[in-house]
């Protein structure tokens, strides 16, 4: 008989150095009318307690499709996972059964939407909807779980929690709405966030407001937090790690300071001079010319051939493999070297 | 054409109230909400004046205006002298030739039934003295290879294309008219960053190629950076602060503007533990019933009394460089780490 209970992952630690969450490998394709769509090819990357890794990619990139692998919600078909791990603490959840994904799904591992309005259920009042956490997961009554509610709210600084648990989500604001999803991904103490673009459709003042309350929560339980963004200005404020994807690849990872200084793939490098700053006035931006690639007709070789200008004729044949440059970084691209000094273009 | 400098737009204490009524058969006004609430500023040719704030603060009522989409409750919108906001019939037909816009999004904004040509062609069946009927394709074309797309791709669908090109077709049209004011309402907040900056520099080229005159509109503080001369922050209906963009950027001077700026992230981790962080708390009140005095006190760290009786007015206030509606205003510097 399968096992499928909570006991069959570990509580605490993990194995040696075994990292908190660890995606190998990872493939996901989707068999579409118009072909097969290969929209993560090989994707690694690692996450510790208390660490913020900060998945970096324009959309189609397949960084929202990754995290949707980790979490177990893809549509499976037209979804497949033909190859790779995600291992949570040691064991590989995409080998588990669906009632032990279940148990892992929002105790352990948690995750937060871009869009609070659509993400929430607009027919049943928010604290109802908080309070399912504690009623499905934990048994809780109703009573007692509308009690867990107010508190929640109270702890993501909704103002006048007690009053407001009985309100529909579309009577609050965006960034109010954010909070809401926010405590109902925190209820149960889970050990990894990931957090979907949790601040796109959001003011700057109130993504400020929402970035320094993730951060607080995290302080306080040392959550492992994957940050799913395209904006280099989040990143760039809360990141420990990047992974930079680009077609279904990661193409370059690294710690945060290496590389805002000295990107080591002409994808990363171009996207950091193509941005404005707010504390600089530049002269004309940088555009990275041409458009981010069709995944129904991936070009051959490294999938940014066609938009590089450190582009040489092995890069139209062969793909580039992540190569090491430290034991922290790598970076997908066979010049890497060029574009770490500078040369060219 | 005209020189550069020459002054084009004037707007002049320009207020929009929505109307909030009460009751089926008998409407009666119970309030409004003021969503433009006394804007003022002016637009020379060939200048940028970038509009920032946050959501609801009324930005994109005031484009409307400006288009004379709608009517204003009162105040002036001068074209070259002439007022659009009383304008009327072939006389708004002629300046709106004048004023044109490029909107948000470039996926809805588009029909998807009718082809490239007919999308960028459709101002000339409006203003049909602009291109003689057998001249239009050519000029359709001569647009699309403006504004760096294929001409031959007449006519083909929306659909067909990518976002940013997209954008590309939303700004032909704009430009057929050959106006001298272009509105654009966050012409790149949908667009992929590799993207964002291929149209900005765009819209940039065009600027210098025709003389073009830009009300840009956006959230994002950093766009608006890079392309604007000015910068007019607004706050709930009023501008709170305008000035040159590096006095806004450099020395803000208004509390809000002071705080929206330090929100913006910096895309570079060196010293983000130093940086200043002022993160308002809770949201912006309602237009509907706004607050007396100033209406940034109630979030504001230096309100005092004076502030909920008396509203500041938009004006040079001692040791700032531009103006400024804040009582205390002070300049102080929260972009840069020194």
């Amino acid at each position: 008989m399968r096992k499928t209970s909570l006991d069959t992952l570990p509580a605490e630690g993990g194995l040696g150095n075994e990292p908190l969450l660890a995606v190998d490998n990872l493939h996901v394709e989707f068999a579409t009318r118009a072909g097969l769509v290969r929209a993560v090819n090989g994707v690694s990357y690692s996450l510790n307690p208390g660490e913020t890794v900060a998945v970096l990619g324009e959309s189609g990139s397949g960084k929202s499709v990754t995290a949707q692998a980790i979490m177990g919600i893809l549509d499976m078909p037209p979804a497949r996972i033909p190859q790779g791990e995600v291992r949570f603490r040691g064991t590989d959840l995409l080998k588990l059964s669906e009632e032990a994904r279940t148990q892992v799904r929002g105790q352990r591992i948690a995750m937060i939407f871009q869009d609070a309005l659509s993400a929430l259920n607009p027919v049943f009042t928010v604290g109802w909807q908080i309070s399912e956490m504690f009623r499905v997961h934990r048994g809780m009554s109703k009573r007692d779980g509308m009690k867990k509610a107010v508190e929640l709210m109270d702890k993501v600084r909704i103002p006048a929690a007690k009053q407001r648990i009985n309100d529909y989500p579309h009577q609050f604001s965006g960034g109010m709405r954010q909070r809401i999803m926010i405590a109902m991904s925190i209820a149960l103490d889970p050990e990894v966030l990931i957090a979907d673009e949790p601040t796109t459709a959001l003011d700057v003042t109130v993504q400020a407001q929402i970035m320094e309350l993730l951060a607080e929560l995290q302080r306080e339980s040392n959550m492992g937090m994957i940050l799913i963004t395209h904006d280099l200005g989040v990143v760039a404020d809360v990141a420990d790690k990047i992974a930079v994807m680009y077609g279904g690849r990661i193409v370059e990872n690294a710690s945060v300071h290496d590389i805002y200084k000295s990107p080591a793939h002409p994808y990363t490098k171009g996207l950091l001079e193509s941005i404005p700053r707010v504390d600089l006035k530049g002269q004309e931006l940088y555009a990275i010319k041409g458009l981010p690639p069709n995944l129904l007709d991936m070009p051959t070789g490294c999938a940014f051939h066609p938009r590089c200008p450190y582009r040489q004729d092995n890069c139209v044949t062969d793909v580039p493999p992540l190569h090491e440059i430290s034991g922290t970084r790598n970076s997908a691209c066979h010049y890497w070297r060029e574009v770490l000094d500078g040369d060219q273009r | 054409m005209a020189t550069k400098g020459e002054r084009i737009l004037e707007v002049r204490d320009l207020v929009k109230h929505f109307p909030l009524t009460q009751g089926i058969m008998f409407k009666k006004q119970i309030g409004a909400i003021k969503a433009v609430d006394g804007v003022s500023f002016d637009l020379n040719r060939g200048e940028t004046l970038g509009v920032v704030g946050e959501s609801g603060c009324g930005k994109s009522t005031l484009a409307k205006v400006l288009m004379a989409l709608e009517r204003p409750t009162s105040g002036s919108v001068q074209i070259n002298g002439r007022d659009i906001a009383k304008a009327k019939g072939a006389e708004l037909k002629r300046m709106r030739r004048n004023i044109q816009m490029v909107m948000q999004d470039p996926y809805t904004s588009l029909n998807p039934r009718m082809t490239v040509g007919d999308i960028v062609g459709e101002p000339y069946d409006i203003h049909t003295e602009v291109a003689p009927k057998g001249d239009r394709a050519r000029k359709v074309q001569e647009l699309l290879e403006v504004v760096g797309l294929n001409p031959d791709h007449i006519n083909r669908y929306p659909h067909q294309f990518s976002g940013g090109q997209r954008q590309r077709i939303g700004i032909a049209r704009g430009l057929a008219l050959q106006p001298e004011i272009i509105v654009c309402d966050e012409p790149v907040s949908a667009l992929d960053v590799s993207i964002q900056a291929q149209v900005i520099n765009l819209l940039e080229r065009l600027q210098n190629e025709f003389n073009l005159a830009y009300i840009f509109i956006a959230h994002d503080l950093s766009v608006v950076r890079h392309i604007s001369d000015r910068v007019a922050v607004m706050y709930l209906g009023k501008v709170v602060e305008i000035g040159k963009d590096v006095d806004i950027y450099d020395k803000p001077a208004h509390p809000y503007a002071q705080a929206l700026l330090s929100a913006v992230p910096v895309p570079d981790p060196e010293g983000r533990e130093q940086r200043e962080r002022i993160i308002l708390q809770g949201d912006p009140p309602s237009p509907a019933n706004p607050p007396s005095g100033c209406r940034f006190r109630t979030r504001c760290w230096k309100a005092q009394e004076i502030c909920a009786t008396e509203e500041p007015l938009l004006q040079i206030r001692p040791g700032t460089t531009h103006e400024s509606a804040c009582h205390f205003a002070e300049t102080h510097d929260v972009v840069h780490v020194n």
